[in-house]
């Protein structure tokens, strides 16, 4: 009989071990790496409203990002360092959900004759596809408005002539991908915010009603915010 | 009312399995879906066919042996109902049922309808217990619970373990039901020098069942003949998470 509990005082790695190798430990691993993610995307939405200010403003925002914790740090250190950390989430993210999936597959070797989609919602039957198709926009969203390689104009000097140039009336397919992708990302965030509370602990009915509408209100101003910034340009609105 | 079956036949887990269609008549409305069973059973053992097997026992809707993915939910269509307390009025005369066992690597089907559930008992053998003293009874309130959690704990514990949210869910997970057992010992005094043991343990004993990971897509909780609340997942991930960040004492 153990009154008192059998596992000493674990190390650090230890720890991480403990936590990250149980399939809720790998939830976690999402839940913490998704809200890092959903607070870049966040910064992210609010700067892009710049846009609506006026080039110069939306320029100088633009290099200010590269200035951020200068002198402490060398130009674009703060940029590189975020990045990095970014992308790190990203890899994380991306694992804990393949080896989830892997293991949900393999939980269920013959599948049923019949079988009903998934009732709960829209947003939680996409998540794993959805995903996928936010991580293609987000290579090919770097290589358009970063890197400037799939841009019309591509001057990095001037974002705002890029952004611009990128949503003209005229290439309104651009906008309808981006459009596409923004409501996936929303979709994916109204299930993945409520899954992250749900993972870190949320347990109560009223909590659950509250957690499942924040979600949702947030995926809505998240995706208005950035959809609000190309579909302006493309009626003309900001040029 | 007549009816056509579709019903899932596997001799033994060896063998491939199959649907083979049956046609069942004069169904009364007010029989049981496990009786309306039996009736074909009946049938087949007349005509010298082997019966369907299908799990079974206190057919009152406590027991927990009872479960069949009927039309594709787990349990049938009616909500908060085991099979055995499913009628037959909640069908349409000339309907065809799929009637199919539950699917999850973690329970092989013994045979047709029938599939070995034990990875619950080793679920519940890694935690799902509280160690008592033996002697003599203690006084029924020496130990006082509060009223909410009483209740919580009552309504996790519920649960009957029939399988139907590892049935339900798309990454065929058991969460619903550790959860559900973790919940109940949790919130209780008795469950509370375990109970950072308990969540490490019971869970481990989930993945290594073959269970899937839960994504929190809530299709347990309406198969669920107990309603057993979608919260009770919560509690668990709180639980986890406190073990394996802090420290023990």
């Amino acid at each position: 009989m153990h009154w008192t509990n059998r596992r000493s005082t674990p190390s650090v790695t230890g720890m991480v071990l403990l936590a990250t190798r149980s399939t809720v430990g790998k939830k976690t691993v999402m839940a913490v790496t998704g809200i890092v993610l959903v607070l870049f995307l966040v910064a992210h939405m609010v700067g892009n409203l710049k846009v609506f200010v006026g080039a110069e403003s939306f320029d100088h925002y633009a290099h200010w990002l590269r200035t951020i914790g200068t002198p402490v740090l060398p130009d674009s250190w703060y940029l590189w360092i975020q990045r990095l950390v970014l992308t790190a989430c990203v890899i994380a993210h991306i694992w804990a959900a393949t080896v989830l999936a892997v293991r949900a597959r393999r939980a269920r070797p013959v599948r049923y004759a019949h079988r009903r989609p998934i009732q709960g919602s829209y947003a939680a039957r996409t998540m794993r596809w959805g995903g996928v198709i936010v991580l293609l926009f987000v290579v090919y969203h770097i290589l358009d408005l970063t890197t400037g390689h799939l841009n019309p104009v591509g001057d990095r000097q001037h974002p705002y002539g890029n952004v611009v140039a990128d949503f003209a009336p005229e290439r309104w397919y651009v906008t309808l991908f981006y459009v596409l992708a923004v409501v996936t990302l929303g979709f994916h965030l109204r299930h993945g915010l409520f899954s992250a509370l749900r993972t870190l602990g949320q347990r109560t009915t009223a909590g659950e009603r509250r957690a499942r509408a924040a979600s949702l209100g947030f995926a809505v101003a998240l995706c208005a915010g950035f959809l609000s910034v190309p579909l302006a340009v493309t009626l003309g609105l900001v040029s | 009312m007549n009816l056509t079956l579709r019903i899932w036949r596997q001799p033994d887990p060896q063998n491939k399995g199959r649907m083979i269609t049956y046609r069942v008549t004069d169904v009364s409305p007010d029989m049981s879906f496990l009786e309306m069973l039996d009736m074909l059973n009946e049938r087949l053992t007349l005509e010298g066919e082997e019966p369907v097997a299908f799990d079974h026992d206190c057919r009152e809707g406590i027991c927990g042996m009872c479960g069949l993915m009927i039309n594709g939910v787990a349990h049938g269509p009616e909500r908060a109902t085991t099979t055995c307390q499913l009628h037959m009025r909640q069908f349409k005369d000339g309907d065809t049922i799929d009637v199919e066992p539950w699917r999850a690597r973690a329970f092989p089907v013994v045979k047709d309808l029938v599939v070995d559930r034990s990875a619950f008992d080793r679920i519940i053998q890694a935690g799902g217990y509280v160690s008592a003293p033996t002697g003599s009874a203690p006084d029924a309130h020496a130990v006082p619970v509060p009223k909410a959690d009483a209740d919580a704990a009552f309504e996790a514990a519920t649960c009957i373990g029939c399988g139907a949210c590892v049935a339900a869910c798309p990454n065929g997970s058991a969460m619903l039901f550790t959860a559900a057992k973790v919940t109940h010992l949790g919130l209780l005094p008795q469950g509370q020098p375990e109970r950072r043991d308990r969540v490490l343990d019971m869970v481990a004993a989930q993945d290594e069942a073959g269970f899937g990971g839960c994504t929190n897509a809530g299709e347990c909780t309406p198969a669920c003949p107990k309603g057993i609340p979608l919260e009770v997942i919560g509690r668990l991930n709180r639980d986890h998470l406190k073990a394996t960040t802090r420290p023990t004492r």
